[in-house]
């Protein structure tokens, strides 16, 4: 093998996570946007609510710690615009959307706990980068935790 | 043993109040699921092998917290926070914390 095919078969070995990352990554949020909304919609009827008390505390009969998480990745091509990002500064779009698909999957995942529920109060949100990598630094994945109490009146 | 995050158990009366009561477990994450996670990582989207393994700890995490909830002799842990930090490469930390007390 010479050496200008082994450059090219490098380049390619560089390109194709990217452009597979591009394609399948876009077609993968999308999917999730579509089903995050669709069940926004279904468990529209639990309010969720940050106050720290309930609005009828006489009638509440029942209530329980209700808690749901997830971690999300970025694909490979967005954590490419990203690192161009950092050279110019500025807002990463391509960030922004991964930390609002998981805050909002954690939030209706939470609400899935509790499907029977009237009220989801003192709703308290958790965003964490977990994973670590010593070798490349930080991977870009985060993780939301969202958590609250869930009354039955 | 009921669990809330707000002050009070709504409906109950707090009898007793035993303190701080908390939690925690170090977590690293397996091979086998970091090369999972390391293919998945490509495409972006959801690594459950992650999210599995966070949800697990945090539950370990609460059943140590309700543990020494119990041998106080408590019956309700109020005003329960979560927290994570990650304590080195490759490892989390998820800690619970709350207050004791005793609800009838």
């Amino acid at each position: 093998m010479d050496e200008g095919t082994e450059i090219i078969i490098n380049i390619f070995l560089i390109l194709i996570p990217i452009v597979l990352g591009y394609f399948i990554g876009k077609h993968l949020e999308k999917k999730h946007y579509i089903s995050i909304k669709e069940r926004e919609k279904e468990y529209a009827h639990i309010p969720t609510i940050g106050l720290k008390h309930p609005l009828q505390p006489d009638l509440v009969t029942e209530s329980k710690l209700v808690s749901g998480s997830v971690v999300i990745s970025i694909d490979h091509f967005k954590r490419l615009v990203a690192a161009l990002r950092n050279i110019f500064g500025g807002n990463i779009a391509a960030y922004e959307s991964l930390i609002d698909r998981a805050r909002r999957e954690a939030i209706l995942r939470m609400k899935e706990q509790a499907l029977d529920a009237d009220e989801i109060i003192n709703i308290r949100i958790e965003t964490s980068s977990i994973s670590k990598n010593s070798r490349k630094g930080s991977i870009g994945s985060v993780e939301a935790y969202a958590y609250g109490t869930a009354l039955k009146y | 043993m009921h669990l809330t995050n707000i002050e009070t158990i709504p409906g109950k009366t707090i009898t007793e109040h035993y303190g701080i009561v908390s939690g925690s477990t170090v977590r690293a994450k397996h091979a086998g699921r970091d090369i999972m996670a390391g293919l998945k990582n490509i495409f972006g989207g959801e690594l459950k092998g992650y999210t599995e393994l966070l949800s697990e700890s945090r539950d370990e995490a609460l059943e140590r917290m309700k543990e020494q909830a119990r041998s106080l002799g408590a019956n309700a842990v109020v005003n329960v926070r979560f927290s994570t930090s990650s304590v080195a490469a490759g490892a989390a930390e998820l800690y619970v914390y709350g207050t004791a007390v005793s609800v009838n």
